[in-house]
């Protein structure tokens, strides 16, 4: 019914008609599938929650004498040396050197990689201090100095795996509390932790991959970024429900851009008490509304996606594979659920006030014609399932 | 008979009065103390509810104060940094009253009301973005 150039003219002179994955929902509802697809262009979906893996390659052009970079320290946080010279990578879950990590049990872990991206977007100022072994034409063994983004030559964020699907919510049917990348979850089933932007989150809203592929361009916490493959551990083959949106974690996204364009709102640093380290990562996608059948899977709705509700305290360590219950994101969002007739308080980790931020932020840059539409260059797998580690005996 | 939180600050020349006795016996005052730490040689911090009438509750602040404490009615024990925060919500769960809660859960806003606040500091562990924090 449109084709993506066509969207995309109609963006450049600045007759598209944009709504958010929420506004949608009350659009159709007024208007009509039929009616609301001829006149809705783009629909964006956001999510802004914590996405572990996450990382960044940094360059720092060369120092006088010359050094091969063979370990490296930002702010006391291990980076990736094993490429060039000067390049490194530093991964958001890197917990910095000589934390007591969990030795005196729960640990804080206060600061990581991924609170040295936040600081890097923020345009604070960072210590490197790097080792090497020096050779012939790079001669320098020792090096400390401090530099912000705008000293670097590239800050390109990668990330091998970031939104998520779909996710499952975690609960401890145990008698004593345990912590987890979800949160804190008391003894004897009183909370569950989940963290997804529901009707927001963008493969929920696009459940088979039809516009959203590789190459896709994104907004990545302010950058025009793009997918540049199917995430880690992309795997759609899964129970699906209404609209065929999965009520397992299903699809991912790899996902890159250049953070020097990125907003530091968006790019925050995570500790998890008892846990560990991760990075809260905001991401926007816009959806083209080439037929009434996109239009359609755009209207997804809290009340009919599912989540899958799993006992982190032995289950999900064990791999035991049970599943409690399943619950709706409408009753997540309302802050309680209803686990076989007991009520369960819900907290989440992903903001859905940002998501709904992202989302219109999104929407107001392709209303002002910045952010133009693209086609994937090739598609995400539709089945592949995740297989499970080959343990030799 | 009226109510008032006070944060009291013991600077380093810290008193060896049993002054919560003195203000409840001298001065006709009901104490109900939320967080404390006192150590010897060390600056110290005493949150607590002091009722009773105006006049004494007055009074009893004087009291205080030619002791060399302190007295602090606006500062909470706990803050909440709007900007930190995300609003997540993973914190709710864990307050015990209504002082964190999303009011309104079509835009899933946190609120911050300290005058519920009991000063329990769990959410302060949960907060994984550090928005929530005790100045002692
Ligand atoms: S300290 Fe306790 S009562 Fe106060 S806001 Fe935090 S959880 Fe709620
Ligand atoms: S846990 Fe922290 S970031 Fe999340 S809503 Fe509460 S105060 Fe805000």
């Amino acid at each position: 019914m449109k084709t993506i150039d066509q969207i995309n003219e109609k963006i450049s002179s600045g007759k598209a008609l944009v709504l958010t994955a929420e506004e949608v929902i009350d659009y159709v509802d007024k208007k009509g599938l039929e009616k609301a697809a001829k006149e809705v262009d783009v629909v964006t979906t956001a999510t802004f929650g914590p996405m572990c893996s996450s990382g960044c390659f940094l360059n720092f052009g060369h120092s006088k004498p010359k050094m091969r970079i063979t370990e490296a320290w930002l702010d006391d946080v291990s980076a990736y040396s094993g490429i060039a010279a000067v390049d490194l990578f530093l991964g958001a879950t890197q917990l910095r050197a000589n934390d007591p990590a969990n030795l005196e049990y729960p640990g804080d872990f206060r600061f990581g990689g991924g609170h040295v991206m936040e600081k890097l977007v923020k345009g604070e100022e960072i210590q490197l201090f790097a080792l090497s072994y020096g050779t012939d034409e790079y001669p320098r063994k020792e090096l400390r100095t401090r530099f912000t983004i705008d000293d670097l030559n590239q800050a390109m964020m990668v990330n091998p795996r970031n939104c998520y699907q779909n996710y499952n919510v975690a609960i401890n049917t145990s008698d004593k509390a345990i912590h987890t990348y979800l949160g804190y979850l008391k003894p004897h089933m009183k909370n569950c932790g989940y963290s997804s932007a529901g009707q927001l989150s963008p493969l929920l809203n696009d459940p088979y991959f039809r516009t959203i592929g590789i190459g896709t361009r994104i907004w990545l916490a302010g950058a025009q970024g793009h997918v540049y493959s199917e995430g880690t551990q992309h795997a759609p083959t899964c129970e699906r429900g209404h609209l065929g949106v999965p009520s397992e974690g299903a699809g991912t996204l790899a996902l890159t851009g250049d953070m020097k364009k990125m907003l530091p709102e968006f790019v925050r640093g995570v500790s998890l008490k008892g846990y560990g380290i991760s990075l809260s990562l905001g991401v926007g996608i816009p959806i083209p509304i080439l037929d009434e059948q996109m239009l359609l899977q755009t209207t997804i709705r809290d009340r009919d996606i599912k989540a899958q509700v799993i006992d982190y305290s032995t289950d999900y360590p064990e791999r035991n594979g049970r599943v409690l219950g399943s619950v709706s994101y409408e009753e997540l969002r309302s802050g309680s659920i209803d686990l076989n007739g007991t009520k369960v308080e819900a907290g989440g980790l992903s903001s859905y006030a940002g998501a709904v931020k992202i989302a219109n932020i999104l929407k107001e840059e392709i209303r002002s014609g910045q952010f133009l539409l693209t086609s994937p260059i090739a598609p995400l797998p539709a089945e592949q399932s995740m297989k499970a580690m080959k343990e030799t005996t | 008979m009226i109510t008032k939180k006070m944060l009291l600050y013991f600077p380093q020349c810290a008193t060896e009065s049993p002054i919560v006795y003195h203000l409840v016996k001298d001065y006709d005052l009901m104490i109900n103390i939320f967080r404390a730490r006192v150590t010897p040689d060390e600056e110290g911090f005493l949150l607590l509810d002091v009722s009773g009438s105006e006049e004494n509750i007055l009074k009893g602040s004087d009291y205080l104060r030619s002791l060399k404490i302190q007295i602090n009615e606006t500062v909470k024990g706990v803050s909440w940094d709007r900007d930190k925060c995300v609003q997540c919500g993973s914190c709710v769960p864990h307050c015990p009253t209504e002082a964190l809660t999303m009011p309104d859960r079509t835009i899933m806003e946190l609120k911050f009301n300290s005058n519920e606040c009991v000063e329990c500091l769990s959410c302060i562990k949960v907060c994984p973005f550090g928005a929530l924090s005790s100045i002692f």
